[in-house]
């Protein structure tokens, strides 16, 4: 057919935003990774943006059951998923209805037009055919017969003849991603790798895939439906080796990295949750660096038997979301007075209750901040990316350790499931944490050495860490107030009251021994700061950047501590006419920033369950500036 | 992990894997420099003067030995043990114990909980301990009240009860502990009483020998708000006709003149019957089946007239912390050590010069 082949114009485009979208059940998630894939291998930045429903399989065909996957790539460095995409693969009318509200008008549309028969434009609620009706007409559509191509193309291939109908059907997602391999100059090899090892064990199901990835490509070079083909050139990134990888894989490597810099054995002790559950199925892998994973009972019993593990000297670890957070809490109040290290990692997601469990959101702050009993302070660290989530595990485990303490790591479903480029650490880079428990008496009593378990250090006011096992230094330890040093059960007011101020200053003192808070003002005429923590950095980083190619001046600045804040970010706040928090919930560091610092911040503030664009945040940053 | 032998022939393949103590241990040594603040006359004081006499028989290095305790009266324990310890909350002490235990192979690990810690708000943890087999010996003190919080009803109260949350009786229908451990298929499941000292000891020690969790409850006496809950087990006059002492291999008669036996009815109840009747039952606690240790739990004072103490079960089996552990080296001896380089650049990856 090459006498088919036209001259076609390849246009050059420094980024694009593609999203896949169809039903639950039809592999959305694996096109949107693989296409991801060979995207990252091929030297693009890139940043992606999965959003799925909480059921397993939704009810097939309505606009509840779609699963999404949106990728940002690009020639240069970016720091978001992107806004809107500039293309959108609809496998069925109720993709198409739940996508199309985000679909600039001009851009690239490809519905698998197969999927358009009554039954499924009625489950998706449309009374009229959208592809017939001119709801289509502000875009540039291809209509392709997905479904029949991909079956057409599996039946005639080799080595697939015992593949049903349904089950060439299935393959579909594959022809749409060969389709868009071609559509972006995509390299194919390692997709068609990727197919042959995953269905390894039925050889003929991975044939009937590549067979729908190669004619998905194949058709795209043989219809005229396209004009136009697309390249973005790989990006010019920091020299280093790289790989791909989303916040919860980033976050698992980190805490194995933090059980070997601490030289101690890892405990995970966790229940099942969306969207915390990856790391769980990660650290489970992990047996031979000595990782001991348990699946518990129930959320309370995940972080008992962590901080069990961690009085035994392991570094205990619960993973959960803000329900389980919320079950934990008595845990952890008695992991702050027990003075053990303990790493609570909340990937957070829509709340209250059950909430949005798939969903991002940024709102268990002030939980993880004040949702214990007593005065109960715990140390919070926030990952700003993906690939951060790795840095940040080890800080918290670093704080954890030092000053016996509980500490939370506040991810959230965007960073979980989203994925970046990430330049490998190299060993030397890392920190050491090593730990050395107690191995000696510390005290001198009238009959001779003793062992005092709340003996504090004076600089760090850390409590010596004396495990089973090491004879001599036999002691216990409880919930109960304990006297001050030597650790036994005490009701007196004043050791009380000194108790809980000496706890708070331990937590405090940890402001002096972490990085200050750096702002970047290009410029340095800002007058406005915007300030930031966790998973917003991205968008508001890419929000800063246009506000300043309009040559306005803003500042930035995004805190990885949120408990303590850096020892200078009251000095910062106070420097600037304005400080602008945008946050994927109420207010919640306003809040303490406000109370702090008293410094009267403003909010931007939405809880859509997706994260900020950055047209968005530029768009209310120019209006703060220009007040 | 040193393996050892200790002094006294009390041993297991677990307990083979904590380390012996360098010379003969006394109760002293075990008896930490707390005041012990019990309400005078308290069962608790019998049972820790008991398992301070007992802990030396193990012949384990006693900072080796870590007792995890919940809320309540009980859990008040670890304090007087010059032993690693903690107190920590409500219900909470099986999970705290399992990630200690699983994680420190070289530790005997003790749970001590009461009627409300371990079956009221604990009991979910409870269960899951006992099913999974964990490395634990959990000693339940079933004083049949809650005593720390004044007096009010516990899952083990008789219906009826009169308290201070209850005045008009107690509406909920108590459980049966044993049978719920051996409901939950518990691998070890034991019954003694406070004021018992060699009965109690006997059980303990068969406790610490079997390898994974063991269950026991402990018939303990609150004399403020629960005073005589277990006197007719106590009483010279009445004891040995209210209680049938378990021996595993031996028949199951019992009585101050041995007169009375427990023979198997139709419907696989149990039922007692004067001794020398057709049918008398062996007692086996090592059963693979827990149906006859079952049907043995359902026997109270209140139905039948006489209540079961001792070993009702006692099965060998697979534990989890083996297994968890088991899984570590092996994918250690298949895969060597990790490493930690390799681990994180795994999968597909690019060089940008």
């Amino acid at each position: 057919m090459s006498e088919q082949v036209r001259e076609r114009e390849t246009r050059r485009l420094d980024r694009v935003v593609v999203r896949f979208a169809g039903d639950s059940g039809d592999g959305m998630q694996l096109t949107g990774e693989q296409f991801t894939s060979e995207t990252a291998t091929f030297g693009n930045d890139l940043s992606t943006l999965p959003d799925f429903p909480a059921e397993i399989r939704a009810p097939a065909g309505t606009p509840a059951g779609v699963s999404g996957f949106q990728l940002h790539y690009s020639d240069h460095d970016i720091l978001t998923p992107g806004d809107a995409p500039d293309v959108l693969v609809a496998m069925n009318p109720a993709a198409l209805k739940a996508n199309l509200k985000d679909l600039p008008p001009g851009a690239s549309l490809i519905v698998n037009t197969d999927a358009f028969t009554g039954g499924n434009l009625k489950k998706a609620g449309y009374a009229t055919d959208p592809l017939t009706d001119g709801t289509l007409d502000p875009y540039l559509v291809h209509r392709v017969p997905l479904t029949s191509m991909t079956i057409n193309a599996v039946h005639a291939a080799e080595g697939t003849g015992s593949v049903n109908k349904k089950e060439a059907e299935r393959a579909k997602n594959m022809f749409a991603l060969g389709l868009m391999s071609w559509l972006y100059h995509r390299p194919t090899d390692g997709t068609v790798g990727f197919l042959e090892k995953k269905f390894a064990k039925r050889p003929e199901i991975a044939a009937a895939n590549v067979a729908a990835f190669r004619a998905g490509f194949n058709y795209g070079e043989t219809t005229e439906s396209f004009t136009v083909t697309y390249e973005v050139a790989p990006a010019r990134m920091r020299s280093g080796t790289y790989r791909r990888i989303t916040g919860n894989l980033a976050l698992s490597y980190g805490l194995v990295a933090a059980g070997e810099l601490t030289g101690l054995p890892l405990f995970l002790g966790s229940y099942p949750i969306t969207p915390a559950s990856d790391i769980l199925h990660e650290l489970s892998k992990h047996k031979r660096f000595g990782v001991r994973t348990f699946q518990a009972e129930d959320e309370i019993a995940g972080i008992g038997a962590a901080l069990g593990a961690s009085f035994g000297g392991s570094l205990g670890i619960t993973t959960t979301s803000g329900p389980g957070v919320a079950l934990k809490s008595e845990t952890i109040g008695l992991a702050v007075s027990l003075e053990l290290p303990l790493v609570i990692v909340d990937i957070q997601r829509g709340g209250p209750s059950t909430g949005l469990p798939t969903k991002t959101e940024q709102s268990d702050l002030l939980q993880a901040m004040f949702g214990r009993n007593g005065e109960a302070p715990v140390p919070i660290v926030a990952p700003r990316s993906p690939g951060d989530c790795f840095d940040a595990a080890i800080e918290a485990a670093r704080l954890a350790t030092k000053y016996r303490t509980p500490v939370f790591l506040l991810s959230d479903g965007y960073l979980a499931n989203g994925s970046e480029p990430w330049l490998l650490p190299r060993r030397e880079t890392l920190p050491d944490l090593k730990v050395t428990f107690t191995t000696e008496p510390n005290h001198t009593g009238p009959k001779g050495p003793e062992f005092w378990p709340y003996l504090r250090d004076p600089e760090t006011l850390a409590r010596p860490w004396a495990v089973p096992g090491t004879p001599g230094l036999e002691h216990r330890i409880g919930g109960i107030e304990k006297s001050d040093g030597q650790g036994n059960i005490s009701y007196d007011p004043a050791n009380h009251d000194r108790m809980v101020r000496l706890r708070a200053a331990k937590i405090a003192g940890i402001a002096n021994d972490i990085p200050p808070l750096e702002v970047e003002d290009p410029s340095g005429q800002a007058r406005v700061l915007v300030l930031g923590w966790g998973s917003t950095y991205g968008p508001i980083a890419a929000g800063c950047r246009r506000v300043r190619a309009k040559g306005l001046h803003v500042a930035q600045a995004h805190l990885r501590h949120l408990n303590p804040f850096p020892a200078n970010t009251g000095e910062i706040l106070r420097s600037y006419d304005k400080v602008l928090i945008p946050e994927m919930n109420l207010g919640q560091l306003r809040t303490l920033i406000r109370a702090e610092y008293l410094v009267d911040a403003i909010g931007y503030n939405q809880v859509r369950g997706l994260p900020f664009k950055a047209a968005e945040l530029a768009g209310v940053l120019e209006d703060v500036i220009n007040q | 992990m040193t393996v050892t032998t200790n002094h006294t022939g009390i041993s297991n393949r677990l307990l083979d894997l904590v380390p012996a103590a360098p010379a003969q241990q006394s109760r002293k040594d075990f008896t930490s420099d707390q005041e012990v603040r019990w309400c005078p006359g308290c069962g608790d004081y019998a049972i820790l003067a008991t398992v301070q006499g007992f802990l030396p028989e193990l012949g384990i290095a006693r900072e080796n030995i870590a007792f995890i305790s919940g809320i309540g009266c009980s859990s008040r324990f670890p304090y007087y043990l010059q032993t690693y310890g903690m107190h920590s909350i409500h219900g909470r002490a099986p999970a705290i114990a399992t990630g200690l235990a699983t994680s420190r192979p070289d530790l005997s690990v003790w749970v001590v909980t009461g009627d409300g810690d371990a079956l009221s708000i604990g009991g979910n943890h409870l269960l899951h301990a006992l099913r999974r087999n964990v490395n634990l010996k959990i000693l339940m003190f079933n004083n049949r009240i809650y005593g720390l919080t004044k007096g009010q009803y516990s899952p083990t109260s008789e219906v009826g009860k009169i308290t201070k949350s209850t005045p008009f009786g107690s509406l909920d229908r108590p459980y049966n502990p044993v049978s719920l451990a051996l409901g939950a298929e518990a691998t070890f499941v034991g019954r003694s009483i406070d004021s018992d000292r060699a009965h109690l000891t006997s059980v303990l020690r068969a406790a610490a020998e079997h390898p994974g969790t063991a269950f026991v409850e402990i018939f303990q006496n609150c004399n403020i708000f629960n005073d005589g809950a277990f006197d007719t087990l106590k009483d010279r006059s009445s004891r040995d006709d209210a209680t049938l002492k378990l021996t595993h291999g031996e028949p199951l008669v019992f009585g101050a003149e041995s007169d009375k036996a427990i023979r198997r009815t139709a419907d696989g109840s149990l039922e007692v019957v004067p001794a020398g009747s057709p049918g008398v039952l062996v007692h086996d606690a090592a059963a693979a089946d827990p149906s006859q240790s079952f049907a043995l739990s359902r026997l109270t004072g209140d139905t039948h007239g006489v209540t079961p103490i001792g070993i009702f079960r006692s099965v060998d089996a697979p534990t989890y912390d083996e297994a968890l552990n088991t899984q570590i080296s092996d994918a250690r001896a298949r895969q060597g050590e990790g490493d930690l380089m390799s681990l994180i650049s795994g999968g597909e990856t690019w060089t940008i010069d």
